[in-house]
């Protein structure tokens, strides 16, 4: 046990947040609040495998360090951030983009807003000594040690507010980019307030700029949905392939609420997406779907926490995991319905695809039941590629690697299928394309 | 030069021999029907020309046009002209018939240096086929054969045949799982499809498929040879007599 290192490492974080201290953003109660989460991160580190929830990506041997903050970004950072933007920008959105830590507003669409629609950033907020806001972005479970960690350091992030009974047309399009030359850490923390009777959709897509190596991104998504308002969230993780993206996203659903997520990872070395997601208002629905396509020796974890606590609510989640070469894929999925929350109706399959003999997937659901009047199941599956199928379409004359990429196609469509919006489904389609084709 | 030869061919699955040295002959425009019993490796021998993984070749040698076949990969043979009607065909869920013969028409395209065909003349000229078929369109959106009927299988394996126009047909059972209509149904198309610069070669343990198709010749195996071969009143002959005459001559 490398018990030395440990602690150097947390002596140098430790440092890297009292330097660092002058950079976030947030005083009185948020500087409180940091600290408070920076000494609950100091009491566990970086989680690893003794610990249940991280049992299956234990940081402390994949990622071994945080290193310190990312500088705030220069013209050519900027400038390598815009480019990267530019290659995976969506027709028809209004782009949010968020380079190495800082919003950056001369990147992003701020003009002619909808009405009903606010958005500012977190350091704008939090410079304002916005009081009730700040609560909410910073309102943190600190057991998780990297969600604390998160609150700790966080420097920007995007703070939107949707006012009641507004529709947005228009999606918006969180973009996060890494862009610094030199591997550093950057921390982002993000929160929507949907109103009663809105209508959102967000995308979200974690990039790097040009000659961005081995940096870490840790992000945070903080949304509160209205009651009767419906929110289409997908997210793509397109990190380079040296990266790191650890990140969470907090939804609370209020009554008769509707929430679509969809989770696409293709890029990052390691990434873990921690979900949680709580029906607080009954009547609620939440469909939550993800893909992984991985090779080479890419971890990729979505670890998911559906938390029914009232009556009425109905929670599918539908999971695709493609893996090939050595890598990992994991999805942990554990569903909770708590005593109140009669008839609920929660249904979880997940399905592994392996593609070589040295991938592995790991899928783990759990179901905790308290309530006795409830519809709940989960199932999980895990195999290769069926030999007939692949023979019968080069049979037709389809090469073995289309004839693969049309079976995987088929088989991560379901979950892309659950996209809601034609044009970004077709988005989701497109990146999983690219990983196809550079497979291929 | 003959389109298809088989020399001496010995195969095996696992430590078991199938076939130990089939002999069979095909040039363009000859209908061959291969008859025998349960076990006497009919399958085995199409699943080897269309190069179905699993069999190991112990001997022999299968020429193409005079290439050897068995030095291609599955999509290579189906370039150059050798079809297989699979006597099960498999189901596909969530590939659409419709994006299925496209990708597959459009790669052995590819492989013969041939500009792809683009989707509006691939949807006329795959319109035109499922019409003369009497498959209904709305198959076409479908998985690949997903919940099609075993005719239904049957058409979609000849829809194929009639798209990708190859020089050597193999037709597997294809009347395993058809009713009389189905079968009639199928032969027609199949006999639409015949021409001078095609051949065919029909596997079947029945006599009855033979009345719809008629074969040039007829080849009877037993134990994984062809035991003997004649004109298709060969054919009748076993439908009269059975195979049980030939089990001491393999």
């Amino acid at each position: 046990m490398n018990v030395v290192a440990k602690t150097e490492t947390g002596r140098a974080l430790g440092d890297a947040f009292a330097v660092a201290r002058d950079r976030l953003p947030g005083k009185g109660k948020i500087a409180d609040q940091r600290r408070q989460a920076f000494e609950a991160y100091e009491r566990s580190g970086l989680p690893h495998r003794r610990i249940e929830d991280w049992k299956y990506t234990d940081l402390r041997a994949l990622m071994r360090e945080v290193l310190p903050l990312a500088p705030a970004p220069d013209a050519a950072a900027l400038g390598r951030a815009a480019a990267a933007a530019k290659l995976r920008a969506i027709d028809g959105v209004r782009r949010l983009v968020l380079v190495d830590g800082a919003f950056a507003p001369h990147l992003s669409d701020l003009g002619s807003l909808e009405k009903g629609l606010g958005i500012r950033s977190l350091r704008e907020v939090l410079d304002a000594g916005d009081g009730a806001l700040s609560a909410q972005a910073f309102a943190t479970d600190v057991s998780n040690p990297m969600i604390a960690l998160n609150g700790a350091m966080a420097t920007d992030g995007v703070v939107i507010e949707i006012a009641d009974g507004t529709v947005l047309a228009q999606p918006l399009h969180i973009v996060h980019v890494a862009s610094g030359t030199a591997p550093a850490s950057i921390f982002t923390r993000s929160l929507l307030r949907l109103g009663r009777d809105t209508n959102v959709t967000l995308v979200e897509s974690y990039l790097a700029g040009e000659g961005a190596k081995a940096y870490q991104a840790h992000d945070a998504l903080i949304v509160a949905i209205g009651d009767n308002a419906r929110f289409d969230h997908v997210r793509l993780v397109e990190d380079s392939i040296d990266a790191f993206n650890i990140s969470s996203a907090t939804i609370s659903l209020g009554a008769h609420a509707h929430l679509n997520t969809f989770g696409l990872t293709s890029g990052g070395h390691v990434s873990r997406y921690q979900l949680t997601v709580a029906c607080a208002g009954e009547g609620s629905k939440v469909e939550t779907n993800g893909v992984n396509l991985i090779n080479g020796t890419q971890h990729a974890d979505t670890t998911l926490f559906m938390d029914h606590a009232v009556p009425h609510c109905a929670s599918r989640e539908i999971f695709r995991a493609v893996v090939d070469d050595r890598a990992h894929s994991v999805f942990q999925g554990r569903i909770i319905v708590r005593p109140d929350a009669q008839k609920t109706d929660a249904k979880m399959m997940t399905r592994a695809l392996l593609l070589s003999d040295d991938a592995e997937a790991d899928n783990k659901p759990e179901l905790e039941i308290f309530a006795d009047d409830v519809t709940c199941g989960h199932g999980a599956t895990t195999g290769a590629l069926d030999e007939s199928l692949l023979f019968y379409m080069r049979a037709r004359g389809l090469p073995e690697k289309e004839a693969q990429a049309l079976l995987i196609q088929a088989f991560v469509g379901e979950a892309i299928e659950s996209i809601a919006s034609d044009a970004l489904r077709e988005v989701a389609i497109a990146t999983a394309q690219r990983w196809l084709e550079a497979r291929a | 030069m003959s389109l298809l030869e088989v020399k001496d061919l010995q195969v095996r699955v696992e430590e078991r021999e199938i076939l130990h040295g089939l002999s069979l002959t095909v040039n363009p425009g000859e209908v061959h029907a291969i008859m025998g019993p349960n076990g006497s490796g009919k399958s085995t021998l199409s699943h080897v020309i269309a190069g179905k993984p699993g069999y190991e070749v112990t001997g022999g040698q299968i020429l193409f046009r005079g290439e050897d076949l068995l030095e291609m990969e599955p999509n290579e043979r189906a370039a150059k002209g050798v079809f297989l009607a699979f006597q099960y065909p498999v189901e596909i869920p969530g590939v659409t018939t419709w994006n299925f013969l496209h990708a597959a028409l459009n790669a052995q395209r590819k492989a013969r240096g041939e500009d792809e065909i683009s989707s509006p003349a691939f949807l006329k000229k795959v319109r035109e086929v499922a019409k003369s078929l009497n498959i209904p369109q709305d198959m076409l959106k479908r998985g690949v054969n997903v919940g099609f009927s075993g005719g239904e299988k049957k058409r979609n394996e000849i829809l194929q045949m009639a798209l990708f126009e190859p020089a050597v047909c193999i037709l597997d059972e294809m009347d395993s799982g058809l009713d009389i209509d189905a079968l009639r149904i199928a032969a027609d198309g199949v006999n639409a499809l015949r021409s001078p610069e095609r051949a065919m070669v029909v596997i079947t343990h029945y006599q009855r498929l033979l009345n719809y198709i008629v074969p040039d010749f007829v080849h009877v195996m037993s134990k994984g040879r062809v035991v003997k071969s004649g004109g298709k009143e060969l054919a009748l002959e076993l439908e009269e007599s059975g195979y049980a005459q030939f089990e001491d001559a393999a």
